[in-house]
């Protein structure tokens, strides 16, 4: 099956969001070499669908257990683009391995079974499966898996586009409109439609509670925590890309990734000193309440955090962790770079997750328990009560990982994240699966310019959308494309969101980080994201919305044991991220092809990045939109669920696009699969 | 001639396995899917479902055979055994599982047994009329072994 050649060729042209759509800009080989695992526990089965997969063109994996696939999919991160799997299995249920999939890479889930009566199906639904099929399954049903996907990017690009529309106002509300984050270069609209989704996504994730978050890969908290030293040496006003690529001495690492970073970093900076106090009442209700004003929570919150962060009273392990958890990722890997936004999110999730995250996802597994990393359910924790919930998270969890890459062994959880509210096992889940430490980034992000408040909300968004749309392509590709800066040479990955905005012009810059934030942002709340964006994002998130934004997930994770796990899958945006270990160095067709399409757009295409962002998030909006927030208040969040971390991606996107919840739900997009042993 | 004998006779052959509701829609599912890299795909299904489905019919011996049923246990040991007898477009045989199932939710454990029975019956000689019209595929060549409705 010949694939990822495509995608690259059709990314490469930023061409207006159609690069990632299906069609649109797409090399005509797509859906080929979409990457599937297939899991089944009857062989007869596993067989079948395996050649009609193959007669389709995909990439086929199969396993006949679900610990297996769960294992091929940690392995190899971008090593799928979509999971098709039987609900009821012999070791582990279906709808458990949905949430897996979802909190730790974000992957679309197709679920089958020869069930078709309503609760199952309606299972499916909750946990953020992105298709059900009744079995016997038809080879023109699985032909059209890979629709999900590109749904998936082609809204999140949209979403990226028009994100600038929205208001602040629209904030506090859960936005179901548009994505705010589209595109417009508008900092404030940006910044706006970016906290709507953020608000979005954690109140769909805090309803969900599937807090599967995945974690899309990218900066990892390790490598984050280098950049961060590197600038550090270097003097924030002094860091140029380039010697902080010297000073880092990440192979594979490229300057345009640092650059685009760097770009989030500033912004997050920025935001963090811009950051205003907001009224708190957030009474996490992360336990459920999708509707609490997610962003008087998350803002106040966050700005605790970041406030902390910055003034460095927070351990840097205590940011990291609790920007992983607050945005459900696993975090816990770099301290220091959960900037700000993170830690608020942090911080408020820790502490209703934390008790959560106790009885429930029990089945997420000892690190989903243990993450617990409250995507962004602010709580208007005083910073002594974040350095007390970080200790405790930190005690708590066993397997958090404080330390970068600390963790990776536990990761099912760390996808999970934020959702989780157990500070502890969120941040180790994250890290687990991807190793990307996306807490690093908060501290970059704050640069930019954007206004603290609303700017950083719509940043975020279109960085989490964008990131969502990477994160989705790279989830997809799973462990291959992954930009793992850190690893691989290939750049072309998954931290495309994040390159790209990072890489685009100052134009684009807006976009692209505001996407990336975006995806950030989500993912940071799923835990999953990595980049920079996420840190306008998170802290936007905090600002305005973050209260939706993080108690979406908390909603998510609390209901571990429902379907939202699953949903974690889609969760993490975070596509762009670059995913410290996994990165197989394989780039998913798509990862390639945004990577490309941003360093293409990086030079000077601003919105055409923010267009192949939006494609690529798109895809991943659109999941995680579907499934995940029902309850947000953000309308149309589609979330996913197994898109955890890219809810609050979608979320915003979702608000931006103002896309019907349930309709994208079953579009996950089939990625190609990569050659992954079975 | 003789060949294209043997090719009518496959022909009928099959389409009485249609027509007296051996196999259904799914199993041309799997006709389409051989193709010249995978000549003999069907039988290899076939046989593969024959073999696996072993173990699934033992579990649900077993668990009739306990005093009292568990019928939460038949019915998903029998869950599991429909999915592959659905896959390969056993109809009658799916019949009877779903059959079966019916009488597990009304905790029918006489019903479960007569059908599970009912059940055996048209496994065996579903598998018999396969094995017949796989040799007989064979026979004729490793060309179309099977005739394919377009």
């Amino acid at each position: 099956m010949n694939f990822g050649v495509q995608g690259a060729k059709s990314m490469s042209m930023p061409s207006s969001s159609a690069s990632w759509k299906s069609g649109d800009g797409v090399s005509d080989h797509f859906p080929v070499g979409l990457r599937v695992l297939l899991v089944d526990d009857d062989p007869t089965c596993l067989m079948i669908l395996e050649k009609m997969l193959r007669n389709c063109l995909y990439e086929v994996t199969k396993c006949n257990r679900a610990e297996i696939a769960l294992s091929l999919l940690r392995e190899n991160k971008n090593g799928f683009d979509i999971v098709i799997s039987d609900v009821h299995m012999p070791d582990m249920d279906g709808f458990k391995l949905l949430e897996h999939v979802g909190l730790e890479m974000d992957l679309p889930v197709i679920m089958m079974s020869a069930d078709d009566s309503k609760s199952v199906v309606m299972n499916g639904v909750t946990h953020g499966a992105c298709d059900y099929l009744i079995k016997p399954v038809r080879i023109e049903a699985l032909r059209n898996i890979w629709q999900h996907v590109v749904r998936k990017r082609k809204h999140e690009w949209k979403d990226l586009e028009q994100s600038g529309s929205i208001e602040d106002g629209d904030r506090q509300q859960k936005p179901s409109e548009d994505a705010d984050f589209s595109s417009s270069a508008n900092e404030g609209s940006w910044r706006n439609s970016k906290r709507r989704k953020d608000e979005e996504d954690q109140a769909e994730e805090r309803d969900d509670s599937s807090t599967l978050k995945k974690p899309r890969v990218v900066w990892s908290v390790e490598l984050h925590q280098q950049f961060v030293v590197a600038v550090n040496q270097l003097g924030i006003d002094k860091a140029v890309p380039k010697k902080i690529l010297e000073l880092m001495n990440v192979p594979g690492l490229t300057r345009e990734n640092v650059a685009s970073h760097l770009q989030k970093y500033r912004l997050y900076l920025r935001r963090l000193s811009g950051v205003s106090q907001h009224p708190g009442g957030l009474n996490n209700s992360f336990v459920g309440p999708p509707e609490t004003p997610f962003g008087s929570i998350s803002s106040l919150n966050g700005l605790d955090l970041q406030a902390l962060a910055a003034t460095g009273q927070l351990p840097a392990q205590s940011l990291a962790t609790l920007e992983a958890a607050a945005l459900g990722r696993s975090t816990t890997k770099s301290g220091i770079s959960m900037p700000f936004m993170d830690q608020r999110n942090l911080f408020s999730f820790e502490n209703p997750k934390l008790r959560f995250r106790d009885d429930q996802q029990p089945q997420l597994g000892n690190n989903n328990k243990q993450m617990n990393l409250l995507h962004g359910i602010p709580t208007n924790m005083e910073p002594k009560q974040l350095a007390n919930l970080h200790q405790s998270a930190q005690s708590s969890f066993r397997g958090m990982n404080m330390q970068p890459n600390s963790n990776h062994h536990g990761n099912q959880s760390s996808s999970l994240l934020v959702q989780m509210s157990q500070p502890p096992s969120r941040p180790q889940m994250f890290n687990d699966t991807n190793s990307n430490h996306f807490s690093m980034i908060p501290s970059s992000i704050a640069q930019p310019t954007l206004p603290s408040g609303m700017g950083s909300g719509v940043l975020a968004r279109n960085g989490i959308v964008e990131n969502a749309r990477g994160a989705i392509y790279n989830s997809a590709s799973q462990a291959s494309t992954m930009v793992d800066f850190s690893i691989n040479q290939n750049t072309d990955l998954p931290g495309n969101g994040f390159l790209l905005a990072n890489n685009a012009g100052g134009q684009m810059a807006t976009v692209a980080s505001k996407g990336l934030l975006q995806e950030e942002v989500t993912s940071e709340m799923k835990g999953s994201r990595g980049l920079a964006p996420s840190y306008d994002i998170f802290s936007e998130l905090h600002q305005h919305k973050s209260q939706d934004w993080g108690l979406p997930n908390v909603g998510l994770t609390f209901d571990a044991s429902q379907h939202s796990n699953m949903r974690g899958g889609l969760d993490v945006p975070p596509s762009v991220l670059v995913q410290q270990n996994n990165v197989q160095n394989r780039i998913t067709p798509f990862g390639k092809a945004i990577f490309s399409a941003a360093e293409e757009s990086g030079r000077g295409n601003g919105p055409n990045i923010g267009q192949q962002l939006d494609t690529l998030l798109a895809g991943n909006s659109l999941r995680v939109k579907a499934e995940s927030l029902p309850e947000a208040s953000c309308q149309n969040t589609l979330f996913h669920e197994q898109y955890n971390q890219e809810d609050l991606m979608s979320a915003l996107l979702k608000q931006q696009e103002g896309v019907g919840p349930v309709t994208n739900e079953f579009g996950f997009d089939g990625y190609a699969l990569d050659n992954l042993p079975v | 001639m003789e060949r294209s004998q043997m090719y009518r006779q496959l022909a009928n052959v099959r389409k009485a396995l249609f027509d007296q509701g051996f196999l259904d829609e799914q199993f041309v599912q799997l006709e389409e899917l051989q193709d010249d890299a995978n000549p003999n795909f069907v039988e290899e299904i076939v046989t593969l479902f024959y073999r696996d489905s072993i173990r699934l019919i033992q579990n649900i011996e077993l668990a009739l055979e306990k005093s009292p049923l568990d019928f939460t246990k038949l019915d998903s040991c029998m869950h599991q055994f429909k999915g592959s007898t659905t896959s390969i477009g056993a109809k009658k045989v799916k019949n009877e599982c779903t059959q079966f199932r019916e009488y597990c939710k009304a905790g029918n454990g006489e019903g479960c047994k007569r059908t599970y029975q009912q059940l055996k019956k048209e496994y065996a000689v579903l598998k018999k009329k396969l094995e017949a019209y796989f040799q007989l595929a064979r026979q004729i060549g490793p060309v179309d072994g099977a005739c394919r409705p377009k």
